[in-house]
C-alpha cells in the first residue's frame, strides 16, 4: 500500500514539474513583454514646457510678411536669449544659463519651425511648446531617482527647483512624441526617431521578397513536379536543409566576402541587406511551397491532363494557384523572421549612424533591429527608453504580420 | 539603372505583342501548331533572357573594368602608392564622382572623378546598346521562326523548364558561395598566422595585431599567441552549456506536459504562446539580457557575497536558454506525439502510472528524436550572435566560471568586422577563420541531429 502511495505521489510530482515548466516558460514571455512595454511606452511621449515667447521682429532681423525662406535663414539665438532674460529677470546670468539647460539644446529649430507654420505670430507673444531636455524628460516620467546625491545627478538642485516651479505653474506637459515617428537617427535622444530605420527595413524586406519569393517558387516547382530522383536532386535537398540551419552571421560573412568585396556592391545599403536576407529566407519559402504543392490532390492534376493540358500548363495554371495560400503563409513567416535579423546586417555595415531617411535601396540605411542595437549601446537613459519603444513597434509589427499569416491560412486554405 | 530596366520590360512586352500579332495574322487561313500567345511568349523570352544575362555580366564586370581603366590612365600617379593607399584613393574619387565633395581635392583626384563619370556614362550607353541590339536580333529570329507548323509552345516550355531548374540550383550556389568566401579569406588569414597556433593557441588578443598596421613588415612572433581559438571555444561552450541548462529541462518537461497531460484547450493556447519566444528578434533578447538580466544577477551576487561581473556568461547563457526553449519543446513534442498509442496502452495494461509510462516507455522510444532536438538547439545556440554581442564581454578569458566575463566566437566575428575593415590585416581576416569553424561545427551538429531523427522515424513508420 505504501508503495502505491509513493507511486501516486511520484505521479503528482512529475505532473507538477510539467505544469511548472509550462508556467515558467509562459512567465518568461510575460516578463519579457511586460518589461519592454514598461520601459518603452514612455518613449512615445515627450515632455514639453509651455513657454511664452515674444517673436520680436528686430531681434530676428525680419521684415513684415517675411517669406518662409527668410524665416529659415534667420538666426533665433538672440531672440531666445532675450526671451529668457525677460522671463527670468530675477535670476543671475549664470542661473539663466542653467535654466536654459532644462530645454532641448536645439529649441531654436523648434521656434523656427513654429514660426514658419504660424507666420502670423511675428511680432506677437504666444505660448509655444518647447521640448524639455532628455534629463528633465526622464525626471518628469518618473524614471529618475531624486534622492541621488547632487554630484551624481545630471540635473542639479537649482534646476530641479526651477522644474518644480514649472510643474506648479502647470507649464510642464507630457505630449505625444510625433518627432519619434517622423525623423531619422540623431545624436540627441530628444530628436531621435525611427522613420529612417523603418524605411531601411521596408527597403530591405522588399528586396528580400522580390528576390527570394520567385526563385523559391520556381525552385520548389522544379523539385516537386519535374525533378527526377537522382544525385543532383538529393544534393539540392541536402543543401536546402543545411541552409536552413546555417547561423545567420555566416550569411553576413557571405555578403561581405562575395557581394561587397568581390562584386563591389555598395556597402551599408538596403540592396545588399536584402540580398543577404533573401539567402536566409529562401529555404523557408521553398519548404512551405513544396509542402503546399504536395498537398494539392492528384485529381486536380489528372483532370487537367485529361483535358489535354501539358505538364507545364497543369502546374502553372492549376497546381500553383492552389498552392499559393500556403506558400504565401510560409513566405510571410520567413520574411517576419528576416525583419528581426540583425547579425548579418552588422557584417555588411548596415549598422551606422545615419541621419537621413533613405529614399531608395541604394542609399546607406539601417534596419529596425540594427537601430535597436545601436541605441542600446548608448549609455544615455533617454536612448534606452527609445530602444524599448522601437522594440515595442517591432514586436507589434511582428504580431500583426503573424496574425495576417494565420488569417490567410484560415481563409484560403482548402481541405481536400 | 531604373530606366534601363524599364526599357527592357517595355521592349519585351512589345516583343510579346508583335509575336502574338504575327501568329494571329497567320492563323486566319490555317490552323497553328500552338496558341498565338505562345508565339508572343517566345519573342518575350528571346528578348529577356539574353539581355538579362548580358546585363548581369556588365554589372559584375563594371567595377573590375573601371579599376583596370583607372590604373591605365593614372599609372604614373598610382605606381608610388601601396595597396591600401590605392584602395583609399579609389574610394575617395568614387565618392567624389557621386558628388560628395569636401573642397580639398587635389587635381589628380578631380581628374579621376571626372574619368569615372565619363566611364559610367559610357557604360550606361553600352547597356542600352546591348538591350536594343538583342531585341532587334531576337525579333528577327522569332519573325523568321514563326510559321504554322512551328511548335512554339514546346519551345517556350523547354525554356521555362530550364529556367526553373536553374532556380533550384541557387541553393547549391549559395552553399558554394559561403564555402568559397570563408575558405579564401581563411587561407589569407593563415598566411599571417600558423593554423596550429590558431587552433591550439590559448591566448586570444587580436589587438596585438593592431600595432602592425603602420608598418608593412609583419612580425609573426607577435601573432603567434594573439589568435588562439581555445578561449573562444571554452567561452562559447560555457554559454551554450548554461543555455541548455535552462532550455533542456524546461523545454522537455513542457513538451511532455503538453503532449501527454494537458487538456486540449490549454495546449492550444500554451503552445503558440511559448513559440512566441522563438519569434522574438534576438536583438530584443540581447537588450533584455544586458539591461535587465545582467544587473539583476550582479545585484543578486552582491547580496550573497559573490563577485559577479556585469558581463558574465551567466546572463547571456540564461537569456539564450529562454530563447531556445521553444526549439526543444516543439520538436520534442512532435516526437513524443509520434510514439504509437499501442506502446502507451501496453504500459497502462501492465499497471504503470502515467509518469512511469512516460519515463520508462515513451521517453526511451522517443529518445533519438529528443536527442536530435537537443542537438539542433545546441547548433542554434552556438551560432546565436546578438545576445552574446550585447550581453557577453569582449575580453577573452580561459575560464569555466560562469560569473566571470567570457567571450564567444560570434562576438569576436562581430567585433573583428565592425568599424574599419581592412582586408590586409589578420585582425579582420580572423573573422572568416572563426566563421569557417562555426560553419563546420553547426554542419556537423545538424548532420548528426538529422541522422538520429531519421533513424528513429524508420522504426515506427
Amino acid at each position: 500500500m505504501t508503495n502505491l502511495a509513493k507511486r501516486k505521489k511520484a505521479e503528482l510530482r512529475f505532473r507538477f514539474y510539467g505544469i511548472f515548466s509550462v508556467f515558467l516558460s509562459l512567465l518568461f514571455v510575460a516578463i519579457l513583454i511586460f518589461n519592454i512595454c514598461l520601459s518603452g511606452i514612455g518613449g512615445f511621449y515627450k515632455t514639453i514646457f509651455l513657454t511664452s515667447i515674444h517673436f520680436d521682429q528686430k531681434l530676428l532681423n525680419l521684415e513684415d510678411n517675411a517669406s518662409e525662406e527668410q524665416i529659415r535663414n534667420a538666426s533665433f539665438s538672440k531672440l531666445i536669449k532675450n526671451n529668457f532674460d525677460e522671463t527670468f529677470k530675477d535670476y543671475s546670468k549664470d542661473e539663466i544659463k542653467q535654466i536654459k539647460k532644462l530645454f532641448y539644446r536645439k529649441i531654436d529649430i523648434e521656434l523656427k519651425n513654429f514660426l514658419i507654420s504660424n507666420p502670423e505670430f511675428l511680432n506677437k507673444t504666444t505660448k509655444v511648446e518647447l521640448t524639455a531636455s532628455t534629463h528633465i524628460d526622464q525626471i518628469h516620467k518618473g524614471n529618475f531617482d531624486r534622492s541621488v546625491q547632487e554630484k551624481h545627478r545630471k540635473v542639479n538642485n537649482f534646476q530641479l527647483e526651477i522644474y518644480d516651479k514649472f510643474v506648479e505653474d502647470q507649464k510642464v506637459k507630457k505630449v505625444w512624441n510625433s518627432t519619434y515617428f517622423t525623423s531619422g537617427d540623431s545624436r540627441d535622444p530628444e530628436s531621435a526617431g525611427v522613420a529612417g530605420s523603418v524605411m531601411g527595413s521596408v527597403f530591405t524586406i522588399l528586396i528580400c521578397f522580390l528576390l527570394s519569393f520567385p526563385i523559391a517558387i520556381f525552385a520548389s516547382i522544379y523539385l516537386q513536379e519535374f525533378a527526377k530522383t537522382g544525385k543532383i536532386t538529393d544534393l539540392i535537398e541536402i543543401n536546402i536543409n543545411n541552409l536552413a540551419a546555417v547561423p545567420s552571421i555566416i550569411f553576413g560573412l557571405l555578403g561581405l566576402g562575395i557581394l561587397l568585396n568581390f562584386f563591389g556592391l555598395p556597402r551599408s545599403t538596403a540592396l545588399v541587406g536584402g540580398i543577404v536576407l533573401s539567402f536566409m529566407t529562401l529555404p523557408t519559402i521553398i519548404v512551405a511551397c513544396r509542402s503546399s504543392l504536395r498537398a494539392v490532390p492528384p485529381s486536380i492534376r489528372e483532370a487537367a491532363l485529361a483535358l489535354g493540358a501539358t505538364k507545364n500548363q497543369v502546374v502553372f495554371h492549376h497546381v500553383l494557384p492552389l498552392a499559393m495560400p500556403g506558400t504565401l503563409t510560409g513566405a510571410i513567416i520567413g520574411l517576419a523572421r528576416a525583419i528581426g535579423e540583425t547579425a548579418p546586417l552588422l557584417m555588411i555595415g548596415m549598422v551606422a549612424f545615419i541621419m537621413d531617411i533613405p529614399s531608395n535601396p541604394l542609399e546607406p540605411a539601417v534596419g529596425m533591429p540594427a537601430q535597436i542595437y545601436l541605441w542600446s549601446e548608448s549609455s544615455e537613459r533617454g536612448f534606452i527608453e527609445k530602444t524599448s519603444s522601437a522594440i515595442i513597434l517591432l514586436l507589434i509589427f511582428l504580431i500583426v504580420v503573424n496574425f495576417v499569416s494565420v488569417y490567410f491560412r484560415k481563409k484560403y486554405e482548402k481541405k481536400w | 539603372m531604373f530606366y534601363s530596366v524599364l526599357t527592357l520590360f517595355v521592349l519585351s512586352f512589345i516583343g510579346f505583342y508583335l509575336g502574338k500579332r504575327k501568329s494571329i495574322k497567320l492563323s486566319q487561313n490555317i490552323k497553328l501548331a500552338s496558341l498565338p500567345s505562345y508565339y508572343g511568349y517566345l519573342a518575350m523570352l528571346y528578348i529577356l533572357i539574353p539581355t538579362l544575362i548580358a546585363w548581369f555580366v556588365l554589372l559584375v564586370g563594371e567595377n573590375f573594368v573601371l579599376e583596370k581603366y583607372l590604373f591605365l590612365i593614372l599609372k604614373e600617379f598610382l605606381i608610388s602608392m601601396s595597396g591600401s593607399e590605392v584602395q583609399l584613393f579609389f574610394i575617395k574619387i568614387k565618392n567624389l564622382s557621386e558628388g560628395a565633395s569636401f573642397g580639398n581635392e587635389s587635381d589628380i583626384e578631380l581628374l579621376g572623378a571626372q574619368k569615372i563619370i565619363q566611364f559610367k556614362n559610357l557604360f550606361l550607353l553600352l547597356t542600352y546598346l546591348v538591350i536594343f541590339l538583342v531585341t532587334a536580333i531576337a525579333l528577327y529570329l522569332v519573325n523568321k521562326k514563326i510559321s504554322p507548323t512551328f511548335k512554339s509552345q514546346r519551345h517556350v516550355e523547354k525554356i521555362v523548364n530550364l529556367f526553373i531548374q536553374l532556380c533550384s540550383y541557387v541553393a547549391i550556389l549559395i552553399t558554394v558561395g559561403i564555402f568559397l568566401s570563408l575558405v579564401f579569406e581563411t587561407i589569407n588569414f593563415f598566411g599571417y598566422v600558423n593554423p596550429l597556433d590558431f587552433l591550439f593557441g590559448i591566448n586570444w588578443n587580436p589587438n596585438k595585431a593592431f600595432v602592425i598596421d603602420s608598418s608593412d613588415v609583419i612580425d609573426k612572433d607577435i601573432l603567434k599567441d594573439a589568435f588562439g581559438i581555445i578561449p573562444l571555444m571554452t567561452g562559447t561552450l560555457l554559454v551554450v552549456f548554461l543555455a541548455m541548462l535552462v532550455s533542456i529541462p524546461l523545454g522537455l518537461m513542457s513538451a511532455i506536459y503538453l503532449a501527454e497531460y494537458a487538456p486540449k484547450r490549454i495546449r492550444d493556447i500554451s503552445k503558440p504562446v511559448i513559440e512566441i519566444l522563438a519569434g522574438i528578434p534576438t536583438v530584443v533578447y540581447g537588450f533584455f539580457a544586458a539591461l535587465v538580466v545582467a544587473p539583476k544577477i550582479a545585484d543578486l551576487g552582491e547580496y550573497i557575497g559573490l563577485d559577479v561581473s556585469s558581463e558574465s556568461a551567466l546572463a547571456a547563457g540564461l537569456t539564450m536558454g529562454v530563447m531556445i526553449i521553444p526549439f526543444v519543446s516543439s520538436l520534442s513534442d512532435d516526437v513524443i506525439r509520434a510514439v504509437p498509442q499501442s506502446l502507451r496502452d501496453g504500459s497502462y495494461a501492465l499497471g504503470a502510472t502515467k509518469s512511469e509510462t512516460i519515463i520508462k516507455v515513451i521517453l526511451p522510444s522517443a529518445l533519438p528524436g529528443i536527442i536530435g532536438s537537443f542537438l539542433l538547439a545546441i547548433s542554434r545556440a552556438i551560432g546565436e550572435t546578438m545576445i552574446v554581442v550585447m550581453a557577453a564581454s569582449l575580453q577573452a578569458n580561459l575560464t569555466i566560471n560562469p560569473l566571470e566575463p567570457t567571450t564567444t566566437i560570434t562576438t569576436q566575428i562581430v567585433t573583428a568586422l565592425t568599424g574599419d575593415t581592412e582586408f590586409d590585416n589578420p585582425k579582420t581576416l580572423v573573422a572568416f577563420a572563426l566563421g569557417l569553424t562555426l560553419f563546420f561545427a553547426t554542419l556537423l551538429l545538424n548532420y548528426f541531429a538529422l541522422r538520429t531523427v531519421k533513424k528513429y522515424r524508420e522504426q515506427y513508420d
